[in-house]
């Protein structure tokens, strides 16, 4: 492919555009969920099932749609009919479907599902999911960069190489509202804006945490996999705007096929001269590389992932100095997360106030969750803030299979509360989910009915913390283990009035006391149990004065 | 040397010694090569970056990722991401302990079975999930999980 020029990749999109089409498209999520759940027979089943039928048709593999508890996933567009979508389609089915609906213009009424457009709704509505992120998951095939393009991929970046200045962006992003979307919900635009008015000249990096420790969130798994080139132009748009040349992806080692498929989207777009020297003939020179985690939770925290690119232990140092004046090899250094990255090619070409308009209070745009536990459909929702956590629980995820009643939903994972069924009309907001004694965290929600403990599943977010603190500071290493500690003895039917004092005591200490987010949130989902369902704590103590 | 001839140790040093703070993605390449991080292999890797071998090991240890033991031939991770907590994974880590009579973390005396508890892999839609080897199962159920895990390791 030879090095772009802006009006070339306009040509190139333009000539995508005007390609004739097939008569038919199939779909298959090939991410790693849909893998896992048989999708690889399903494709090469309709592979064979097109080669033996001669039908006109276009088979892709493409991301995860998002339902991933119906994978796996097809979906089939014949002509100018709306597409339809497929779950839980074995090889069998899939060549029914190719048969009935390619051969014949039939849906196959048995395995058909809410299609991504029954789940979105234009414009936002609260209750309805609206895919900013998730624009191209499911959509695109994420190892095509004519798909990217195509759908106005790197167009945002002509647009701010060609026409912007870097304070045109910085005010796009203000205007959009957005905030980082790891978890603290500090606001992009100011840390864009620090970063770049640091030690101007110097060697600058910028830096995607893809380092996704939540058990139970896997929304940039699903990004990565789905549509890397989204990530890599919110990459190389906020290299160009802090003065960066470099960008390092720090990505889990854990998720094999996000590192293959990044590497993979890396190599189109230098090829491309979308990354490189004098990129679109600009001559900004900007290269990415990948670095992998190795399996520690406190990696998310912006100081000891840094720490760990630098190849020493991943534990954190204590701000400031903040990485925007000292970050890695003491440079200034700006880390973002996957999400937040995903979301500035449509802010740029959509327009921050576009984005700013969508949302509640101080929380704008859609927020990407997992949803997970005890709901008919699992997966990834993405909603427009403010939508309530009912809303998506019931409405979207369909409640719990049993019909059992929610019990509470959990946000933030390990560093974030429970929040009880009672206050489920809460909507989501980084100030609601605060307010409640929770996070709005990196995006997992986990739903639970009347037959989890709360108690039980404090312990076990506690028992993951206390593993993955790094040792460095005091609070964190002895705190958590002495409060597993007196949970266990509660848990063992051993506890008294007293240790549930001792348990608020030193929970107070490490939220005070610890040096980094890792510690001073790992008493979150104890708290949250104990001041929502205390009567479960209670029924486990001793009877006592 | 030992039984690991760190064959490999030269060509992985050489990918990565002029890079800088690149010790962690060599120790990728090295648990890649042998399934684990072999002492002398190591000891070779730091020699020739120039790192000594009490850093290598902080660093080893310090992530979750990196195993200092050979691991046996099959490898049985349960996933152990709230919503697999929340769905059974316990009892599929108790059924196989107890039909392979190893806890969670070690490997059987005849070297064919590792079994462990990982992190999220990221498949809470699916879960209970397992992984044996390369191959993911989904939606496991406490009473075929041992089964599973057999034709796995058969079909390996």
């Amino acid at each position: 492919m030879p090095k772009f020029t802006p009006a070339e990749l306009d040509a190139h999109r333009a000539k995508l555009a005007a390609a004739p089409r097939k008569r038919a498209i199939i779909k298959v999520g090939l991410n790693t969920c849909g893998d896992a759940a048989g999708a690889l027979p399903v494709y090469q089943a309709a592979k064979e099932a097109l080669q033996a039928s001669g039908l006109d048709a276009q088979l892709v593999r493409t991301g995860c749609a998002g339902m991933c508890g119906l994978e796996p996933l097809v979906e089939v567009q014949v002509g100018s009919d709306p597409a339809v979508m497929y779950g839980r389609v074995n090889a069998e089915a899939m060549r029914e479907i190719v048969a009935q609906h390619v051969g014949q213009g039939k849906a196959v009424d048995a395995y058909r599902v809410p299609s991504i457009a029954d789940m979105c709704c234009e414009p936002p509505t609260p209750g309805k999911q609206y895919r900013i992120v998730l624009r191209n998951c499911g959509v695109i095939d994420p190892e095509s960069l004519d798909d990217y393009i195509a759908r106005d991929g790197y167009q945002a970046l002509k647009q701010v190489l060609t026409q912007m200045t870097p304070e045109q962006v910085i005010a796009e992003l203000e205007a959009s509202g957005l905030r980082g979307r790891g978890g603290a919900g500090f606001p992009t635009f100011l840390k864009w804006k620090i970063t770049r008015a640091s030690r101007p000249g110097e060697q600058k990096y910028i830096i995607c945490n893809g380092d996704e420790g939540d058990p139970g969130a896997y929304m940039d798994r699903s990004v990565l996999e789905g549509d890397p080139h989204s990530v890599i132009e919110g990459m190389i748009i906020g290299g160009w705007v802090i003065g960066a040349s470099k960008g390092i992806f720090y990505i889990r080692a854990e998720y094999p096929l996000a590192v293959e498929r990044i590497e993979k989207a890396i190599r189109q777009a230098r090829a491309a001269g979308l990354l490189g020297s004098n990129i679109l003939g600009s001559g900004f020179d900007f290269d990415l590389e990948v670095r992998l985690g190795a399996g520690a939770f406190v990696c998310g925290e912006e100081t000891a992932l840094m720490a760990s690119i630098e190849g020493k232990r991943g534990t954190p140092w204590p701000r400031p100095p903040y990485p925007a004046q000292k970050g890695l090899w003491g440079q200034p250094s700006m880390i973002n997360n996957v999400e937040t990255f995903a979301n500035i090619p449509p802010i740029i070409l959509r327009g921050g106030a576009w984005f700013g308009a969508i949302g509640i209070g101080r929380s704008k745009g859609t927020k990407v969750f997992a949803v997970t536990g005890k709901v008919k459909v699992s997966g990834l929702v993405e909603i427009p803030m403010g939508t309530t956590l009912r809303q998506v629980v019931e409405g979207i995820c369909g409640g719990t299979p049993s019909g059992k009643p929610v019990k509470a939903v959990q946000t933030g994972g390990p560093s974030g509360g429970l929040i009880p069924a009672s206050l489920l009309d809460t909507p989501i907001s980084y100030e609601e989910l605060a307010k409640l004694g929770s996070i709005m965290g990196s995006g997992g929600m986990i739903v639970m009915d009347e037959t989890d403990n709360t108690v039980e599943l404090s312990r076990f977010y506690l028992d993951f913390s206390v593993d993955e603190s790094c040792g460095k500071c005091a609070p964190c290493r002895i705190g958590g283990t002495q409060m597993l500690r007196v949970i266990d003895r509660v848990l063992a039917g051993k506890g008294t009035k007293q240790d549930i004092a001792t348990i608020k005591r030193i929970a107070l200490t490490m939220q005070r006391g610890s040096l980094c987010a890792l510690g001073q949130t790992t008493p979150n989902p104890v708290l949250s149990s104990l001041k929502y369902f205390e009567h479960e704590w209670n029924e486990r103590l001793v009877a006592s004065k | 040397m030992a039984a690991t001839a760190p064959a490999d140790v030269p060509a992985i040093a050489k990918k990565w010694k002029d890079k800088r703070g690149s010790l962690i993605m060599a120790l990728h390449d090295l648990q890649g090569r042998y399934g684990y991080v072999p002492r002398d292999a190591a000891l070779e890797l730091g020699k020739l970056m120039g790192v000594p071998l009490a850093r290598i090991y902080e660093v080893t240890t310090f992530y979750n990722f990196f195993k200092l033991e050979a691991p046996g031939k099959h490898i049985i991770s349960v996933c152990m991401g709230t919503a697999c907590y929340l769905k059974g994974a316990p009892e599929l880590v108790a059924r196989l302990s107890e039909k392979l009579g190893i806890k969670a973390g070690e490997t059987t005396p005849d070297k064919q079975f590792h079994l462990q508890q990982v992190r999220c892999i990221g498949c809470c839609g699916l879960a209970p999930v397992v992984t044996v080897n390369e191959k993911v199962l989904a939606k496991v159920k406490p009473a075929e999980i041992v089964d599973q895990v057999y034709a796995c390791a058969k079909g390996a």
